[in-house]
C-alpha cells in the first residue's frame, strides 16, 4: 500500500530529495508538500542575479507546476504548517488543512537573523531570504534612493551589488574589520573591499549599528560612533539561524537546529529533517552542496536503504557578483603547525594563499584568478602529498610537470573524479561521458542531463571548457545565444543584417547569413517571417508555411486537433444581434463549449477544422471579423464602462479602448500584445498588468506598459501622462512600433523593456517628439497592408487546401 | 503493393502537408522544399498531435502541440525525444501521387 509522505517546506533540499526518491522508489509514497511561500520550487542561490536584473524569476524555477502534476504530488502553496501532532501523525496548516502522514520530512530552512536594534521593525527594513524580499528590494530600488546593507558577508555583498545594479546608492555596514572574514583572510578581504568600492558601493567596516530611525518609515541608520547614514531601504543580511520552531513545539529534539542522525532521522523515527533547519553531527549548513547531500541521504532512507549516511565535506565558497572572482575553501587560520604559500600581484589584483599542514592542503583562498580552485579542491579532498611540487604549487596546475601553458590544459589535466560542480556533486567524467554518450552540444543539454552548472552557475566556465575538450570546436561558447541551431547569429544580429543588407525573403536571409540548414527549423522560420513582415511591410510576401498553424488557419489549435474561434468584440462591447449570431453558429455547428475569456471576448471551442470557413462565413454575416486570439499581434483591448456609465469614470475609457483596437488590429508583433483602458484609478479593466495599459485621470491619460500576468506577474511601468485622447493614441502606437522593430520574436513587451531599459524607452517616446512621430508614421504605413480580415479572405476561398483533406481512400466504396 | 491514387503533387504546398482520410485514421502527406513527398500517420507519438499541421523543415516536421520534431523519412522522433509513427510508402508517377496502405491491401486481398 502507498504510504503517505508529507513534506514541510519546498526549497532546494526537499526538491532534490523528491527527484532522488522518484528515481529510487517512484510508487512508494503519496507525496504532499506544504510551502509557506506561495509558489513552486526555485533556485534560491540565483536570487542575486534576479536582484541585479541578470536573470528573471522564470529562469530560476527548478520545478514548474507541471512537474508536480506529472508526478501526482499535491503542493499546497502559501500554506504554513502551524502544528505537528505526533500522536495522531498529522500536520495542520494555517489555512486549516490537516494531512495525515506515515513519514514526515521537515525542511523549513532558516530564518534571517534580525539585529534587535531600535527601529528594526520600521517599514523599509528588509531581510534577504526569498523572492518576496527580492521583489520588495527591486520595488524600493525604483526610487533610485539610498540603501544601507547591514552585513558584509556573502549575502550582504550580493544584495549590495544587486541594489547597486538597480541604480541605488548603496552603503555596506560590516561589524568586523574586513569583509567576508569567515571565508577570506584579511588580505583578500581588503582586495574585495577595493573591488566593491570601485563599483561605487561605500563600505564602512567596524560599523556598529545602534539604531534605525525615521518617522513611520526608515530614514536613517545611526552608528555607535555617531555617524548618520541617510537611507530609505535597509537590508539586514547578518546571518541565518535554523528554523526549528515547529519541530520544537512538537517536542522533537532540537539544539541549534533539528537534531538528526547520519540518516537524517530525528528522535521521532518517522520524522526526518533536511536542509538548513537540520543539525547533523553538531553542524548546521547553509551552502547547497551539503544540503543536496542531505537530500540524497534522506531519499535513500525513505526508499528503504537504511545504510545511507551523511558525511561532512568542506564546500568551496564563491561570490556571485559579476566581475569579482573569489574562491575560498577549508581552514585558513594561522597556526604553529601550519605553513602557507602566498602569491600576490597587486597591480593585477590577484591574491592566492594555500594553507598547508603536513604537506597537505587544508585551506585555499583565491582572489582575482580562481581557475585552479577545482584542482586545489581535488588535492585537498584526496589529501595529496604536495611536497614534490611545492615550489610551483601556487602557480597552479598548468605549471606542474612542465605541461604547456594552454588555458585548456588545466581542465584537461584534471583527474576523472575531480569535482566540477560543487552544488550538485558532479565530477568530470560524469560530464564528459554524458557529452559523448548522449551527443550533447549545448550547455543547456549538459545541464539537463547531468545537473552540472544548473544551480549557482559558477562552474559554467569549467563545464564549457570540458565541452570544448570533449567535442572540440563544434561547441562555441559564444556570448550571444544563437536564434536556433540553424545559425550562430543571435536575434538582434539577424534583425540588424536584414535591414543593412536589404534582405527581403527567407531564402535570401538564409543564403546571405549562411544558415546551416537547407530550410531552417520551426524556431527560426516563424521568427524570420515576422522580422520580414515588420521590416518590409510593402515588399515582403508573407510565407504562410513559416507560420505556426494557429496563424496559418486563423484559429487556435486545441489538444484534440480541433480549433477554437474568438470573434473580435471591439473594446469588449457587444449587442443582441451579435450574441444571437453567435448562438446560431453554436447550434448549427454543434459547438461543444462556449467560454468568456479573460480579455472580454467569447470563445467557441471544439470546432472541426473543415467547418472553420463556414463558421467564419456565418459570423461574417453578422459583422464579425477575426479576433486574432491566435496571433503574435494585437489581441484585445479590455475596457471598463468609463464616464458614460460609471459614477467614478473620469474619461470615456470604452471609447478610447475601441478606438485603439480599431486603429491597431491586424498588426503583427514579436509576441502577443494585450491592452486595457481603465476609466479611473480604481482600474476595473486591470490595465496595470497589461503589455500596454491606460489609466484615465481627471487631468488626462496615464500610459502604462511592460506589465505581465502570466508565467510572471509584474505591475506596469508608467510611460507618462498625456492630456488628450489623440496624444494617448499616438504615444501607444509609437511605443508598439518601437517594440515591433526591436523586440526579439516571442519576447513580450516587459522582457523587451527590461533589456532596452525603461528610461531609454521613455526618452524615445515621451521626450523625443520627432522619434515618436517617425515610429507612429511607420506603424500607419505597415497597417495599410496588415488590416485585412483573414476570415473573410478565407471565406472567399483563400488557402482552400488548408481546410479540407486531399483525398478520402479505403472507405465503403473501395472495400466492397 | 496496392497503390492508391490520392491526387497530384501540386495539391500540396511546398514545405507543407495535406491529409488523406482513411478508415484507419488520417494520413499526413508532406511535400518538402525540393519536392520530395513523404506520408506518415497524422498522429504524433507524444500526445497524438496532428503532424500535418506542423511546420515542415528539411525532411522533418515539428508537431504543433508540443514541438516534437519527427523525421519524415523514418517516422522517428529526433533530438532528445523517443517515439515513432508509422511511415507509409509513397509513389510519384509524373504529377500523380499514390500511397500504399498495408491494411487496405490485405483487406482487398
Amino acid at each position: 500500500m502507498t504510504e503517505k509522505l508529507v513534506i514541510i517546506g519546498n526549497g532546494m533540499a526537499p526538491g532534490r530529495m523528491l527527484e532522488h526518491l522518484l528515481e529510487k522508489a517512484p510508487d512508494r509514497y503519496q507525496v504532499t508538500i506544504f510551502n509557506a511561500e506561495p509558489r513552486v520550487n526555485y533556485d534560491r542561490i540565483m536570487l542575486s542575479p534576479v536582484l541585479s536584473g541578470e536573470k528573471a524569476y522564470e529562469e530560476i524555477i527548478i520545478h514548474g507546476d507541471g512537474w508536480y502534476i506529472k508526478h501526482g504530488i499535491t503542493l499546497y502553496k502559501g500554506h504554513k504548517i502551524v502544528a505537528i501532532d505526533r500522536q495522531a501523525k498529522t500536520v495542520t496548516s494555517d489555512h486549516g488543512v490537516t494531512e495525515p502522514y506515515d513519514k514526515l520530512v521537515i525542511a523549513t530552512g532558516s530564518v534571517p537573523f534580525i539585529i534587535p536594534v531600535p527601529g528594526h521593525n520600521l517599514p523599509g527594513v528588509l531581510t534577504y531570504r526569498d523572492l518576496d524580499d527580492v521583489r520588495a528590494m527591486m520595488l524600493a530600488a525604483q526610487s533610485r534612493a539610498k540603501a544601507v546593507v547591514i552585513g558584509g558577508g556573502l549575502l550582504g555583498l550580493e544584495a549590495a551589488a544587486g541594489l547597486n545594479a538597480q541604480g541605488m546608492d548603496v552603503t555596506v555596514l560590516h561589524v568586523m574589520p574586513t569583509l567576508m572574514e569567515r571565508q577570506l583572510d584579511p588580505a583578500a578581504g581588503y582586495l574585495l573591499q577595493r573591488a566593491v568600492e570601485e563599483r561605487g558601493i561605500k563600505v564602512i567596516t567596524k560599523a556598529n549599528t545602534q539604531a534605525i530611525t525615521g518617522n513611520g518609515k526608515v530614514e536613517q541608520v545611526e552608528l555607535a560612533d555617531g555617524t548618520i547614514i541617510p537611507a530609505t531601504l535597509v537590508v539586514m543580511a547578518v546571518g541565518i539561524r535554523p528554523n526549528a520552531a515547529i519541530a520544537k513545539e512538537a517536542g522533537i529534539a532540537i539544539n541549534r537546529g533539528i537534531v538528526v542522525d547520519a540518516g537524517m532521522r530525528s528522535n521521532d523515527p518517522d520524522i526526518y529533517a533536511i536542509g538548513e533547519c537540520a543539525e547533523v553531527n553538531g553542524m548546521v549548513y547553509g551552502l547547497v552542496a551539503p544540503l543536496y547531500e542531505m537530500a540524497r541521504v534522506a531519499a535513500s532512507q525513505l526508499a528503504g536503504d537504511g545504510a545511507a549516511a551523511f558525511v561532512h565535506s568542506d564546500t568551496p565558497t564563491k561570490l556571485k557578483v559579476t566581475g569579482i572572482e573569489l574562491f575560498s575553501l577549508g581552514d585558513f587560520a594561522d597556526g604553529d603547525d601550519r605553513q602557507e604559500i602566498v602569491l600576490r600581484d597587486a597591480s593585477a589584483g590577484v591574491y592566492k594563499r594555500l594553507v598547508l599542514k603536513d604537506d597537505r592542503i587544508i585551506g585555499t583562498v583565491l582572489y582575482g584568478e580562481t581557475a585552479d580552485g577545482a584542482w586545489f579542491n581535488d588535492l585537498k579532498k584526496k589529501q595529496t602529498d604536495i611536497s614534490e611540487m611545492r615550489d610551483t604549487l601556487i602557480f597552479g596546475q598548468s605549471y606542474q610537470g612542465g605541461a604547456p601553458l594552454d588555458p585548456m590544459a588545466a581542465v584537461a589535466a584534471l583527474p576523472d573524479d575531480a569535482e566540477i560542480c560543487g552544488c550538485n556533486g558532479v565530477c568530470k567524467s560524469k560530464i564528459t561521458t554524458a557529452i559523448t554518450a548522449k551527443g550533447l552540444t549545448s550547455l543547456d543539454d549538459v545541464r539537463a542531463h547531468t545537473k552540472a552548472s544548473a544551480s549557482c552557475g559558477s562552474c559554467t566556465g569549467l563545464v564549457e571548457k570540458l565541452m570544448v575538450l570533449t567535442i572540440g570546436d563544434t561547441y562555441n561558447p559564444a556570448a550571444v545565444q544563437p536564434m536556433c541551431s540553424c545559425t550562430t547569429l543571435g536575434h538582434d544580429e539577424v534583425r540588424r543584417l536584414i535591414k543593412a543588407k536589404h534582405l527581403k525573403t527567407i531564402p535570401a536571409v538564409m543564403q546571405e547569413l549562411e544558415w546551416q540548414t537547407s530550410c531552417g527549423c520551426a524556431k527560426c522560420r516563424p521568427a524570420l517571417n515576422y522580422y520580414l513582415v515588420c521590416d518590409w511591410p510593402d515588399d515582403y510576401a508573407d510565407d504562410y508555411q513559416s507560420r505556426f498553424i494557429n496563424e496559418r488557419v486563423h484559429a487556435n489549435i486545441q489538444k484534440d486537433g480541433t480549433y477554437s474561434v474568438v470573434p473580435r468584440m471591439w473594446g469588449g462591447v457587444t449587442n443582441a444581434a451579435e450574441l444571437r449570431a453567435i448562438a446560431d453558429v453554436v447550434d448549427k455547428f454543434e459547438i461543444p463549449m462556449v467560454k468568456v475569456t479573460g480579455g472580454q471576448r467569447i470563445d467557441m471551442l471544439g470546432i472541426r477544422k473543415e467547418d472553420l470557413p463556414a463558421v467564419w462565413a456565418d459570423l461574417g454575416q453578422a459583422g464579425f471579423v477575426s479576433g486574432h486570439a491566435y496571433a503574435k499581434g494585437l489581441r484585445t483591448v479590455k475596457t471598463c464602462v468609463g464616464s458614460d456609465w460609471c459614477r467614478f469614470g473620469t474619461q470615456d475609457s470604452t471609447g478610447l479602448g475601441i478606438r485603439i483596437e480599431k486603429f491597431m488590429w491586424g498588426s503583427w508583433t514579436p509576441a502577443k500584445v494585450k491592452m486595457a483602458v481603465s476609466g479611473c484609478p480604481r482600474n476595473c479593466a486591470e490595465a496595470t498588468c497589461k503589455d500596454v495599459g491606460v489609466i484615465c485621470v481627471d487631468s488626462g491619460y496615464e500610459i502604462h506598459f511592460a506589465g505581465a500576468a502570466g508565467l510572471d506577474i509584474k505591475g506596469t511601468e508608467v510611460l507618462g501622462l498625456v492630456k488628450t485622447e489623440d496624444e494617448a493614441l499616438e504615444h501607444i502606437v509609437a511605443l508598439t512600433q518601437m517594440y515591433r522593430e526591436q523586440g526579439r520574436y516571442l519576447e513580450r513587451i516587459y522582457k523587451w523593456a527590461k533589456r532596452i531599459g525603461i528610461p531609454e524607452i521613455k526618452r524615445q517616446i515621451m521626450d523625443d517628439g520627432d522619434k515618436r512621430k517617425a515610429y507612429y508614421d511607420r506603424f500607419i504605413f505597415s497597417q495599410k497592408f496588415a488590416q485585412v480580415d483573414p476570415w473573410s479572405e478565407r471565406v472567399s476561398g483563400k488557402d482552400k487546401h488548408e481546410f479540407r483533406p486531399m483525398a478520402s481512400v479505403g472507405f465503403a466504396q473501395a472495400a466492397e | 503493393m496496392n497503390w492508391i491514387s490520392i491526387g497530384s503533387l501540386s495539391d500540396i504546398p511546398r514545405r507543407g502537408a495535406r491529409c488523406v482520410a482513411t478508415p484507419e485514421g488520417k494520413v499526413a502527406v508532406f511535400r518538402t522544399q525540393d519536392d520530395q513527398v513523404y506520408a506518415i500517420d497524422d498522429h504524433c507519438p507524444h500526445r497524438g498531435g496532428p503532424l500535418s499541421q506542423g511546420i515542415v523543415h528539411g525532411t522533418a516536421v515539428t508537431c504543433p502541440l508540443h514541438n516534437w520534431v519527427i523525421s519524415l523519412e523514418t517516422g522517428k522522433a529526433l533530438g532528445a525525444d523517443e517515439g515513432a509513427v508509422r511511415t507509409i510508402p509513397v509513389k510519384i508517377d509524373g504529377e500523380r501521387l499514390f500511397i500504399a496502405l498495408e491494411a487496405l491491401a490485405s483487406r482487398a486481398a
